[in-house]
């Protein structure tokens, strides 16, 4: 294989790990947002819950007790959600919003109180967290040309990538095969026509951020107990916020969305290798403008210069009922 | 954001409710820090102190309250035409620039030129930066929140750009820029003091403070004084309605988002010509996200956004002292408890509201006739 195939692989390799994460979470803001309820709070979620992961996994040396932990401080901060934004019609950017601070704060006093290292908890032993998964006849295969290689790559990572990769075709199974799929399509778009058909607004949306805590916990989890090796001040570094431009630009639905963090994580690790490349005809390529790129995808694809974004047409309004 | 309570006293909406609010806020985060082991009542006095125990503290909390003033009244004038600005931060970022270019370019003209001209750039690009998700709101329908949320990303990158590849000072490695001619910084309040006799501890303080108290102002008579703030607060009522009057939403939302932007770009003057004196990475701090707590605290009224700026401005600096008495604590307990403010008196504006309002009723208002 040329040097080039080995660049190709570990860009790959780099796009999958970055991805994990984005997915995770642009999926936990397609269950809200397709329910009516706007989350810009995805950032303070996963910050929680990637605290949380690696305090439970530095205590107990369980990844998995921590990835439960992770799940259920998620799954409470989007009831916390649930209740300001269903319950009391609360402005839902102003929660999630709130959510994000409240996150940025709590995580780091939190972590320099119970650990005393500054506001991030011990390195992680390899016991403690997500390690590599070598898929049955990894080895076997390697030997056979590009087969070999391809499965090389797909065998190896961590059980959060392979839960990631499923959780694109689960979610997309939910959302437009089953009952509660359909409920929660039209609960976006036309509360007044699911309430009248007799079913629960409030329930629904609280069920689709039960869902949203789930997803948005593993994705927390991914960052400080497989990623990385536990957890660090202000760790998702905007990746929330990514993640919901991604749920944009894949115009909220799931295969499109998978495609769009893909693309995001895949000009992360270009520009983690232009570093200082000159391209032909264009010059030095600035690391800031590949940085900045998914940002401006999104603003153009939201001003419809980029196709046309349609978002869930009861998306942001508290749906008080009548009476 | 204005409702009708026309049947309380005014001072239960307007003072009591923030305050209930607040109390909320303190106790969950008294609840945190009991939890952490240190005692709340001893946290809440070391805070106290440390804002405004001295002078120099209270120098300190004046100048961040400025900085507060500035991204609340930016957050409120949006707020008041029915938009949510989240871009306070990139606007603020993008201000430093423009103040910055006029230090960096004029430096030794005389400051009645060089400081008018600053306060002026930084509206400029302040405004220019929020006109463009105005714009994109208004004519192509794209939602603000969404489009400041990544203005903010492309500002920090943008930033970052111009101070490693444009403004650092050559043989230098951290990315700054070189230090202004000091004729081009706004006078520190101490000295401007020290000239009429008076002795003020030293501390960043510095005039962009009057500019603050002159904006809010400015901000008042604007938005309840003059037929555009009409218009303004029209649109964010009903803009239906504001169709009907013969109001164009659409210049409406541009104007009010630049003028939001501007005044989220004036921080840019206190913190760059007030304080650093250079142009630097992330100075503005997260002042953006504050004065979304600042305006929502403060009812979208410039007086109550004076107010809780001075609050926010006193947490930020009674924060920092925090983990040097009590050692179980940091700083971002005040950003937890910034975080509570937000969520009681935002989005769970429902729960202590109307329990109030039913509690101070003056007149028990005839039932409305219901299906």
């Amino acid at each position: 294989m040329g040097e080039n195939g080995v660049l190709l692989l570990l860009m790959i390799d780099a796009t999958v790990r970055v991805a994990t994460p984005l997915v995770l979470a642009a999926l936990a803001g397609l269950f809200a947002e397709r329910s009516g309820v706007v989350d810009i709070g995805l950032e303070g979620k996963m910050l929680g819950a990637s605290f949380a992961a690696a305090a439970v996994a530095t205590v107990t040396g369980s990844p998995w007790l921590g990835l439960v932990a992770a799940v259920l401080v998620s799954m409470a901060l989007s009831m916390v959600h649930a209740v300001a934004c269903v319950t009391y019609n609360g402005n839902q950017v102003v929660s999630g919003m709130a959510l994000n601070i409240l996150m940025a704060g709590l995580a780091p006093t939190l972590a320099f109180a119970w650990f005393s290292q500054g506001g991030q908890t011990p390195m992680l032993g390899p016991g403690a967290r997500f390690a590599p998964i070598v898929l049955p006849f990894a080895e076997a295969l390697a030997p056979v040309p590009v087969l070999g290689a391809i499965y090389g790559r797909i065998s190896g990572h961590n059980v959060l990538v392979y839960i990631a990769a499923l959780s694109v075709p689960l979610v997309a199974f939910v959302l437009y095969r089953t009952r509660f799929g359909l409920r929660l399509r039209a609960v976006g778009e036309n509360p007044q026509a699911v309430d009248t058909a007799g079913i629960s607004v409030a329930g629904l949306r609280y069920r689709a951020l039960l869902c949203n805590g789930v997803l948005c916990g593993l994705s927390g989890a991914y960052l400080s107990i497989a990623h990385g090796a536990g957890f660090v001040r202000d760790m998702t570094a905007g990746k929330g916020y990514l993640a919901l431009a991604a749920l944009i630009f894949g115009k909220w639905r799931p295969l499109p969305t998978l495609l769009a963090c893909l693309l995001f994580a895949f000009t992360d690790a270009l520009q983690a290798r232009l570093q200082g490349a000159v391209l032909p005809g264009l010059g030095a390529i600035p690391v800031q403008a590949i940085q900045a790129l998914p940002y401006v995808l999104t603003v153009l694809l939201l001003a419809g210069f980029v196709g046309k974004a349609m978002a869930p047409k009861a998306i942001g309004i508290p749906y008080v009922k009548e009476r | 954001m204005a409702r009708s309570s026309d049947d309380v006293p005014a001072w239960v909406d307007l003072a009591l409710l923030p305050l209930v609010n607040l109390l909320a806020a303190f106790a969950i985060a008294a609840v945190v820090i009991a939890i952490l082991g240190e005692n709340p009542f001893k946290a809440l006095w070391v805070l106290f102190y440390g804002a405004l125990g001295y002078g120099e503290a209270i120098g300190f909390t004046l100048y961040y309250a400025t900085n507060f003033i500035f991204t609340g009244l930016a957050v409120a004038v949006a707020f008041h035409a029915g938009l949510f600005n989240i871009g306070g931060e990139g606007q603020a970022y993008l201000g430093g620039l423009g103040c910055g270019l006029v230090g960096l370019a004029l430096g030794g003209w005389p400051p009645a030129i060089v400081l008018p001209l600053a306060v002026l750039a930084a509206m400029l690009f302040g405004a220019a930066w929020a006109f463009i998700p105005g714009y994109l709101q208004a004519k192509r329908g794209s939602h603000i929140v969404i489009t400041t949320i990544m203005f903010n990303f492309i500002a920090a990158a943008l930033m970052t750009y111009l101070l490693v590849n444009v403004f650092i000072k050559p043989g230098q490695q951290s990315p700054e820029s070189r230090e202004f001619d000091p004729s081009s910084w706004m006078p520190f309040v101490h000295e401007v003091a020290a000239r009429v006799g008076i002795t003020i501890a030293r501390s960043p303080l510095n005039m962009s403070v009057v500019v603050a108290l002159v904006a809010s102002v400015g901000v008042w008579v604007f938005l309840w004084r003059t037929r555009w703030g009409y218009a303004l607060r029209v649109v964010g009522h009903n803009e239906t309605a504001a169709v009907y009057g013969g109001i164009a939403p659409v210049r409406v939302v541009i104007g009010a988002m630049a003028l939001s932007g501007a005044l989220a770009g004036l921080v840019g003057v206190n913190a760059i010509m007030g304080d650093q004196h250079r142009l630097i990475l992330n100075f503005t701090g997260g002042y953006g996200f504050v004065g979304i707590a600042v305006a929502l605290m403060g009812r979208n009224h410039p007086v109550g956004i004076c107010l809780a700026a001075l609050l926010f401005g006193a947490l930020y600096q009674g924060g920092a002292e925090l983990s040097f008495d009590l050692p179980r604590l940091t700083k971002e307990v005040v950003v937890v408890i910034q975080g509570l403010i937000i969520l009681f008196c935002g989005a769970f504006e429902g729960l202590f509201r109307p329990r109030l309002l039913a509690l101070f009723r003056r007149a028990p208002a005839p039932a409305p006739a219901k299906a």
